[in-house]
């Protein structure tokens, strides 16, 4: 009682001191606080006394003492128990907030490895801890019993080092081959080339034009007007085309073509499960293929809002929270409709430039020729 | 002087050492040479780094559940790093970044392989002291200028370091790509060299101390599991973070002399850099050789610490010795061939990918085995539920939860939509944060009579442990769902996304859940710091445990042990024996003095002994036909 007494005049003094001076007022919030935490180690330690007194009582008159080792078991029961419904809870509300099924072709099996690896592991999970926590509570301390004594027994270790190992396998090989599928190196005609250059804090998008080839790059060439640094010496890239948003087309392989230009960012699209880094210095790719319109898409969810999205997940600085694309994924004809109305990289600005730096090169060519035939 | 004194098991030489010894208030608390005085040492600043820490985290989680509010105290404390009362998005990153260094190295490294290593190794071996105490000294003095550096990252002018963690390049090597890559990552990158130097050389006393200096009958197989965990922590740190050292100088080189180990093909703000040929996965390869063998450094020796205080508690032997010391072994060498899982997404060649899948899934293997002993050793106990036993508990409890997980993550095709989502945020605070700072509790709680000569308090330990482990699970569980939803770790806001926004009631949840956790430890601090000068005072053997400690006085004396060193006769886990009248024999009793409950395999390697009991046995049921 005194205690509290005397903290509540505190309060009281803290306040009448903060009042007047402006400055001060932000520490009366959290000073505030500060006494409510107070106030309830104050109360923990009361209990704690009381709980003490208690003790001895009940020492003096010779009955048992509460009994901390089993009221610990029976914690243990209690925690297991809501453990178990705290993790049923999130399961079905946290477990329906997350990513709607996979809108792409490799993004199924994906889901499909996770559905099995979520099933094997969950029954290992609640497995575990309901023998960890009833094993507690069961075998909690008597002085009347022995433990027994068992330092080893060979079957039972066999056993269950093999069974791990034999489910291990088992997802291992799953795993490896889903994986050597989705990571299928080889180019294939017809694959749509999109580029995704990622630099501090946005995406730049590169469409290849009629040719359906994307020009070749050097970095030494990024300018004001020449932001990705197109080589325009490579006639692929002269119909290349710059876009907003990364339209896609349904059921087309996509082979996207990701850089960096200045640290490391990666194009994560969850929707579609795919990711890949990208990286200065060092070319990265991922193919697939979308099959779920965007349109498609909000009317299984029922949400006239959404948009798949493309953004950063590799840190790369302040701004790194805010890096994204919308990606759209349209059908093969609306994207004609829509392809053939971005404008191409080689702007006029950069055509003036261009023809300066062709002249510049053609006095330099015989020069160069002159050194290699000597 | 004590130092010679120290490497002679001789009575008579030992206590002339002594007599000539005068410590003063230097040599005997600052630059002590004493194996228990550096374990305080490591211990005491361990926690300090952390409560700096936790309080680090306290102030992201903070941002993270109020991303629109303005905390006006913020600024106050913070100044320019939270203008307005808001966490500038650059101070943000330094504060994850920081978090996580100081957890992995300074805490889970130095404070908990750093103190229980150089506790127990030369007590439970049966040793004078280190190896070499001098090396062991300066192990404890490089962790310490080590950890003023890191925290000096704090008053320069750009911040400290906030490229995470892991401190990828290009973002660490360009100064000019975030504020904190300027003198901060300078000051992150020595930090670092001073904790390797000194890790190395506490490795190196560690391992040479086990080899060399156990005593009389402590052959590799009656050491506890304790010193098992703790020689292979040490032998995976001095064999790993030398790698790490590797990497560290060449990114310094790249910062400050302009070679290109890491970068090619730069244009940073529009600027064209000169970089050439370099590959900033590199880096990555040679981060993560340290980086993957650090996971264990940190787990094992929870591990170690777990088996024993599990075994001491439900007065049972260990489940399966051999098999935990195995999958130790198992651990040990396969932690070396599994860092390229971190890297599945980077560009790494995808088949490699495939091999790293497989090694990493094999992994789990012993990890599985070590589970299922845990709970083979609880069953059919006769548990006590000591904190320290507690925090054992919790620690196979989060084991298997975040263990779990690491089964989708290693995984490379599932590891495509998890990589540096919030689930392997969960994954790893729970497998490795939770489960070995729960470790390193159980250690204190359990050893703090042998560091202080006192006991903590248990209720307070109770209302500690619970509240903890409640809310170690409140705050990591929902961050598993958060990233099967795509939600990236390491952003400032998730305000930028419409997708995002309905996770902030989470947030402010486990916000909540953080800020109840981070304010338990209370109990613990205080706890431990009353306990060290007004608790009660601890007799020989609190806890009736077998291991060597406990046949040292309470009082510390230079040498551990007043006269000889005991000699050890069995392994340490003779827990309920049946025919022995209490339930444990310490190690230092020979099986002379216990005929009646010795059983032939206790005399495995010992044909004469052998032989004896046979003889003692048949003697004993003609005995009783005679009756």
């Amino acid at each position: 009682m005194l205690t509290g007494s005397t903290l509540l005049m505190a309060q009281t003094s803290e306040e009448g001191v903060a009042a007047p001076v402006d400055k001060s007022a932000v520490w009366v919030g959290a000073g505030y606080y500060v006494l409510l935490f107070l106030l309830l180690c104050v109360a923990i330690g009361i209990i704690g006394k009381i709980l003490k007194v208690y003790d001895l009582t009940q020492q003096i008159q010779g009955k048992k003492e509460l009994n901390w080792n089993n009221l610990m078991a029976i914690i243990c029961l209690v925690f297991l128990a809501f453990g178990l419904y705290g993790a049923y809870w999130e399961f079905t509300v946290q477990g329906s907030m997350t990513l709607p099924e996979a809108a792409s072709a490799h993004g199924v099996k994906i889901d499909e490895m996770f559905t099995v690896t979520t099933v094997l592991t969950m029954i290992v999970f609640f497995i575990t801890q309901i023998l960890l926590f009833t094993f507690l509570f069961r075998y909690k301390h008597s002085s009347k019993r022995k433990a027994y004594y068992l330092p080893h027994n060979n079957t039972i270790e066999k056993v269950w080092t093999i069974a791990p190992a034999i489910v291990l396998t088992i997802l291992v090989v799953f795993g490896f081959f889903t994986w050597q599928e989705i990571m299928n190196t080889t180019e294939v005609k017809g694959d749509l080339n999109i580029e995704v250059t990622g630099h501090q804090f946005a995406w730049e998008l590169r469409y290849p034009g009629k040719d359906q080839k994307l020009g070749a790059i050097d970095y030494r060439m990024v300018s004001g007007t020449n932001k990705l640094g197109i080589d325009f010496k490579d006639k692929n890239s002269f119909d290349d085309l710059q876009a907003d948003t990364l339209v896609l087309p349904v059921n087309r392989v996509i082979r996207l073509n990701v850089r960096a230009q200045d640290v490391i960012h990666s194009c994560y699209m969850p929707h579609f499960r795919v990711q890949i880094n990208a990286v200065p210095g060092l070319p990265t790719f991922f193919k697939f293929t979308p099959t779920i319109t965007t349109a498609d898409m909000r009317n299984r969810l029922d949400d006239p809002n959404f948009e798949y999205l493309l953004y950063c997940n590799k840190i790369c600085g302040g701004i790194h929270y805010n890096m994204k694309k919308i990606v759209r994924v349209v059908s093969e004809s609306e994207y004609q409709d829509w392809i053939a109305k971005q404008k191409p990289y080689l702007t006029d600005a950069l055509k003036k430039q261009m023809n300066i730096a062709v002249t510049d090169q053609q006095k330099s060519m015989p020069q160069t020729r002159l050194a290699l035939n000597n | 002087m004590s130092t010679l004194a120290v490497h002679d098991h001789g009575v008579v030489h030992h206590e002339e050492g002594h007599g000539h010894h005068k410590e003063t208030f230097i040599s005997k608390y600052i630059f002590s040479m004493d194996h228990k005085m550096i374990a305080k040492q490591f211990l005491i600043t361990g926690i300090t780094m952390a409560v700096i820490a936790m309080t680090l985290s306290i102030l992201f989680r903070i941002q993270l559940a109020y991303p629109d509010k303005a905390f006006p105290l913020l600024e106050v404390l913070l100044g320019r790093f939270a203008p307005g009362g808001r966490l500038d998005p650059n101070f943000y990153l330094s504060l994850v970044t920081i978090h996580g260094t100081i957890m992995v190295f300074f805490v889970l490294t130095a404070g908990l392989s750093g103190t229980f290593s150089n506790l127990l190794i030369p007590l439970q071996v049966g040793a004078r002291d280190m190896a070499s105490p001098f090396m062991n000294m300066l192990s404890y003095w490089f962790f310490f200028l080590a950890c003023v550096i890191m925290l000096s990252s704090f008053f320069v002018q750009k911040g400290p370091a906030s490229g995470g963690w892991t401190v990828y390049p290009p973002l660490s090597a360009l100064p000019k790509a975030m504020p904190g890559s300027e003198e901060g990552m300078t000051l992150w990158l020595i930090s670092m060299i001073c904790f390797v130097a000194s890790s190395l050389m506490g490795g190196i006393n560690y391992v040479s101390t086990v080899l060399n200096m156990r005593t009389k009958g402590m052959d590799l197989w009656k050491m506890p599991l304790t010193i098992w965990a703790f020689f292979l922590t040490a032998v995976l740190g001095v064999l790993s973070f030398p790698v790490l050292v590797a990497g560290v100088v060449l990114l310094i080189f790249d910062r400050s002399m302009g070679t290109s180990f890491y970068l090619s093909d730069i244009v940073l703000n529009g600027k064209v850099m000169p970089f050439e040929g370099g590959s900033p996965i590199l880096f990555e390869h040679l981060f993560w050789f340290l980086g993957h063998p650090e996971v264990y450094i940190v787990i094992m020796p929870a591990m170690g610490i777990s088996s024993e205080i599990m075994s001491v508690n439900s007065r049972k032997p260990i489940f399966g010795y051999h098999a935990m010391v195995y999958s130790l072994i198992g651990i040990t060498v396969l932690s070396f061939i599994v860092w390229g899982h971190h890297m599945f997404v980077t560009g790494m060649n995808p088949f490699l990918g495939g091999v790293f899948m497989i090694t990493t899934l094999i992994i789990a293997v012993p990890s599985a085995v070590k589970t299922f002993n845990w709970l083979a050793t609880l069953w059919r106990g006769n548990i006590r539920f000591k904190p320290a036993m507690l925090f054992a508990i919790g620690m196979v409890s989060f084991f298997i939860s975040g263990g779990l997980t690491g089964i989708f993550l290693g995984n490379a095709a599932l590891d495509i939509n998890l990589h540096d989502t919030y689930f392997v945020v969960a994954h790893f605070h729970l497998v490795m944060g939770s489960a070995a700072i729960f470790g390193m509790l159980a250690g204190v709680y359990h050893w703090f009579p042998k560091m202080f000569g006192r006991l903590m308090d248990e209720k307070l330990g109770y209302l500690h442990f619970w509240l903890t482990f409640a809310g170690a699970y409140l705050v990591f569980f929902p961050m598993h769902f958060m990233g099967l939803d795509g939600v990236p770790r390491r952003y400032y806001a998730f305000t930028e996304f419409e997708s995002m926004k309905r996770w902030l009631s989470v947030n402010v949840f486990i916000t909540w859940a953080a800020i109840m956790s981070a304010l338990a430890q209370v109990a613990f601090l205080y706890n431990f710091i009353h306990s060290i000068f007004w608790g009660k005072k601890t007799t020989q053997n609190p806890w009736e445990a077998n291991t060597l400690e406990w046949t040292a006085p309470v009082e510390h004396i230079h040498g551990n042990w007043p006269g000889e060193i005991p000699t050890v006769y069995r392994w340490p886990y003779d827990y309920s024996k049946p025919g022995q009248e209490e339930d444990f024999i310490p190690q230092t009793v020979p099986y002379s003095a216990t005929m009646s409950s010795n059983v032939p395999s206790d005399f495995e390697d010992n044909p004469i002994g052998l032989e004896e009991h046979t003889k003692w046995a048949s003697a004993q049921t003609s005995n009783e036909e005679v009756k």
